[in-house]
């Protein structure tokens, strides 16, 4: 019997499949959300800060240093569970936390700092949502790494846990402490 | 403990499904009939242990039991009883276990009304479906286990079900779209079957259709909720987005429609014989695709479920085992098989080549488009694309149009030749005439765009071939009325579906030409006319759900100065998860939907508020509804209840059967 070679045709359609997904697979971090202010320059704001009454903040003052950039609210639960490990990276890694205080109440978030204690350098009084919408924020809390070039490089939903720390922002930010520039 | 109870009944379970897939197996290759008929009882077993286990962890969500992971992050003290019910498969690991439960249902519902099948065909049908079992249980106690317990320490309070999920679109969803998934593994496992055994003949065509008929209805009516909730809940108003996990439910959905088909074609003519096998393999390797793509995270989506590389890897090798060598088996057993019979070109079977290629090609297509931005993103390295609605818009549709006017001429045709049925002039004068009158209706009534024309133009055409052929049938019987409705179920089942059909189209192409929307902004009592329709915005007010807050919107809806309804849709903010979800609000009908969606607050009592009109979408799922119905009664038709009755009287001639204690349907 000669072997009618078109009913293989379908075990080969099957094999590229096969290794089209398996390529996909190895390539994509599943915790990865795409979004398409990866690699943007960080948005355009002017915003209240939440200590300092009167004074306003703007680019400028993210510009500089590789820094996380997390958005955080009284009303999110947690955003209270991260903050022990937001604390910690503020303090033994030497990054500078930027807090975009989102959809909040002013008075409401100093009680919180004060009685959690405050690792960020400032905070952004967003209570409009508009640097968040900006942002494509999902809910918080978010994390964003800032390059020094003010340049969005990474974003993190969810808690920043001591393992998000080890698997994933840590690699990013020692990648882009190596990179020239 | 009762959540030890369902862990350990899945253990068991998973034992059952090794002796299912070895025992009757076993009992083929020594031709011993006893192992043979051992599946029968092993799949009842294989069935209850699933069953306990599905609701122990039911019996977790109901009862709050949080020291359950998959409870905790699931569910909330306070979400109503329904809602802790449907969480069960609300996420990766209780929606795993559910469509293993169907796979259970399944291959006992194939042990019971399969027995007029040849005892090695039942023995080698139900190991197969054992195997399947083996890799979905294992898949669940090594990646994905419900039950796993977080002690000592447990939250005292759950994180609630995904808000979008807490809705009763969703209670019934899932397990429609399971049961049509993994419906499609018992004509799988026919045809591999068939394959094993070398008795490639028509035998197993007419076995498998009742079975890919229901599953193929389930699929329907799980696409149809899909897309209906999709509608009402996503916010948007949209009802098909040609996202890649509506397209993993669409392409078993096109190559099952393809396989009820070709199947007819090999049951009464013999024909396709091969081919049909192939598309019983595809229908579920596109299912078990579709549930790869689903929960390994390689394709990005609304729906995607909670991702894990490890559970990826696993789908993916099974993938592997399951398509690779049931294609491997098909290449080398589908060998020097020939159809014999002789069809002229414009026969039924023709036509259902025809039918079968098109869908194919259609399926090709979606593929294509769902994995493209996979395939781009390997071959650039790591630029990422996507294919959006565009992309099927061009080519999916065409594809399917030459589909309906192929569906128009096919219920003319006959068996072997039409030179009976199908008169191409008359058909002509058909479509012309169609063609016509929907364009001065058209002109009348509405406005003359063009594709909605020849798309409602094709509708009445295939819409008259029906009526035609239901006059034809009835044409010599004297008691005309009787005649209508002493036809086949299969043949009411056949019009059904392709009414429903109709009726989609229709809906669908309206919808897609006639919607209108406007996004405004909105302070209490300003006025927005759209569509002959004024909407007045009367005020904003704070209500509270069991587990939410919201901001409820009051809209009251005129047309002419006479009130029509007024509608509340909701911002809601759900206090477990603290996210906030939009809850639009509708006045259906069944020429047109108002909704109305509230988006973001802008500025002092300012809502920004999105309203459409949208005329003729109810019809996109009364079609689907209907298609589903039409296969179900083709299930129904007596030539298959005629067999398995021959069958009963059998058996109670037989005084001592093997299998004793399952009673027959």
């Amino acid at each position: 019997m000669t072997l009618n070679k078109s009913l293989l045709i379908p075990l080969f359609v099957f094999i590229m499949l096969v290794v089209l997904l398996g390529y996909g697979f190895s390539l994509k971090d599943p915790n990865l959300l795409p979004s398409q202010l990866i690699d943007q320059p960080f948005p355009e704001f002017n915003l209240a800060d939440l200590h300092e009454d009167g004074r306003t903040r703007n680019n400028r003052d993210v510009n500089g240093k590789i820094a996380l950039v997390n958005v955080w609210a009284t009303w999110c639960p947690n955003c209270l569970v991260e903050h022990p490990e937001l604390t910690r990276i503020a303090r033994d890694e030497g990054i500078p936390i930027i807090g975009v205080n989102y959809n909040d109440d002013s008075e409401k978030a100093r009680a919180w700092l004060v009685r959690h204690g405050d690792p960020y350098v400032f905070h952004l009084v967003d209570n409009q949502g508009r640097l968040a919408i900006d942002l494509g924020v999902y809910g918080a809390p978010e994390t964003f790494v800032v390059d020094t070039e003010g340049v969005i490089r990474f974003r993190h939903v969810g808690a920043v846990t001591k393992s998000v720390w080890q698997r994933t922002l840590a690699p990013v930010i020692s990648v882009l402490r190596d990179s020239p520039g | 403990m009762i959540a030890e109870l369902g862990h350990f009944s899945l253990i068991l379970s998973l034992g059952l499904a090794f002796v299912l897939m070895l025992l009757p197996a076993w009992g083929v290759f020594s031709r011993n009939l006893v192992l043979m008929q051992t599946g029968g009882s092993i799949s009842a077993g294989l069935f209850v242990f699933l069953l306990i286990s599905f609701v122990a962890l039911t019996y977790a969500f109901v009862t709050d039991d949080f020291s359950v992971n998959y409870v905790a992050r699931n569910s909330n003290s306070a979400l109503p009883l329904q809602y802790k019910v449907s969480a069960v498969w609300g996420a990766h690991e209780g929606s795993f276990l559910l469509w293993t439960l169907v796979l259970g249902t399944w291959t006992f519902a194939v042990a019971l009304f399969s027995r007029d099948l040849t005892l090695d065909m039942r023995a080698r049908v139900l190991s197969i479906l054992g195997g399947l079992a083996v890799g979905f249980i294992l898949f669940l106690l090594f990646t994905s286990n419900p039950f796993e317990r977080s002690l000592p320490v447990f939250p005292s309070e759950g994180n609630d079900l995904n808000p979008l999920l807490q809705d009763f679109g969703l209670i019934v969803h899932p397990p429609m779209l399971y049961m049509g998934y993994v419906g499609f593994a018992v004509p799988f496992a026919f045809a591999i079957a068939t394959l094993w055994s070398g008795r490639l003949d028509t035998a197993w065509a007419r076995w498998s259709r009742p079975w890919t008929n229901i599953a193929w209805a389930f699929l329907t009516i799980g696409i149809t909720l899909g897309s209906w909730w999709a509608y009402y809940e996503l916010g948007w108003g949209g009802w098909w987005f040609w996202d890649a996990v509506e397209n993993a439910s669409f392409m078993p959905w096109l190559v099952g429609t393809a396989l009820i088909h070709s199947l007819a074609s090999t049951e009464k003519r013999g024909v396709f014989k091969t081919w049909t096998v192939l598309l019983a393999i595809a229908a579920f390797s596109l299912s078990l695709l579709g549930g790869f793509l689903v929960r390994s995270g390689v394709l990005t989506s609304v729906h995607a479920f909670a991702q894990d590389p490890q559970r990826g890897m696993y789908i993916l090798i099974f993938l592997v085992i399951v398509i690779g060598s049931s294609l491997t088996l098909y290449a080398f057993r589908a060998q020097g098989i020939k159809s014999n019979a002789i069809f002229t070109w414009n026969s039924r079977e023709a036509l259902i080549l025809v039918n079968n290629l098109l869908l194919v090609v259609a399926t090709g297509a979606v593929l294509l488009g769902t994995l493209y931005p996979l395939a781009y993103e390997a071959v650039t390295g790591g630029d990422k694309l996507s294919v959006g609605p565009p992309y099927f818009a061009t080519v999916f549709v065409p594809i399917v149009m030459v589909l309906f006017l192929f569906m128009a001429i096919s219920p003319r045709s006959r068996w072997k030749n039409t030179a009976s049925g199908l008169d191409p002039r008359r058909q002509i004068v058909y479509m012309a005439c169609s063609l016509v009158a929907v364009s001065v209706l058209s002109l009348i009534f509405a406005s003359f765009v063009l594709p909605v024309v020849v798309i409602t133009a094709v509708a009445c055409w295939i819409t008259v071939n029906l009526v035609e052929d239901v006059a034809r049938r009835i044409r010599n019987k004297s008691e005309k009325l009787r005649a209508i409705f002493s036809q086949s179920l299969a043949y009411y089942g056949m019009l059904l579906g392709h009414g429903g059909i109709v009726i989609s189209m229709i809906g669908i192409c309206c919808t897609v030409y006639f919607s209108s929307e406007k996004d405004v902004r909105m302070v209490p009592g300003d006025l927005v006319s759209l569509g002959g329709y004024e909407f007045q915005f009367v005020r904003m007010r704070n209500v509270t759900g069991p587990n939410y807050v919201a901001d409820q919107g009051e809209i009251l809806v005129t047309r002419g100065g006479e009130a029509v309804t007024t509608l509340y849709p909701e911002k809601r903010l759900y206090a477990a998860s603290q996210s906030v979800m939009t809850e639009a609000d509708m006045d259906p009908g069944i020429f047109r939907d108002l909704y109305v969606a509230l988006g973001e607050p802008v500025g002092e009592s300012a809502w920004a508020v999105r309203v459409h009109v949208k005329p003729f979408v109810r019809w996109i799922w009364i079609g689907g509804l209907l298609i589903a119905l039409g296969g179900a009664l083709a299930v129904a038709d007596k030539r298959y209840r005629r067999s398995r009755r021959r069958e009963k009287e059998n058996k109670s001639e037989q005084s001592m059967s093997v299998e004793d204690g399952i009673p027959l349907g």
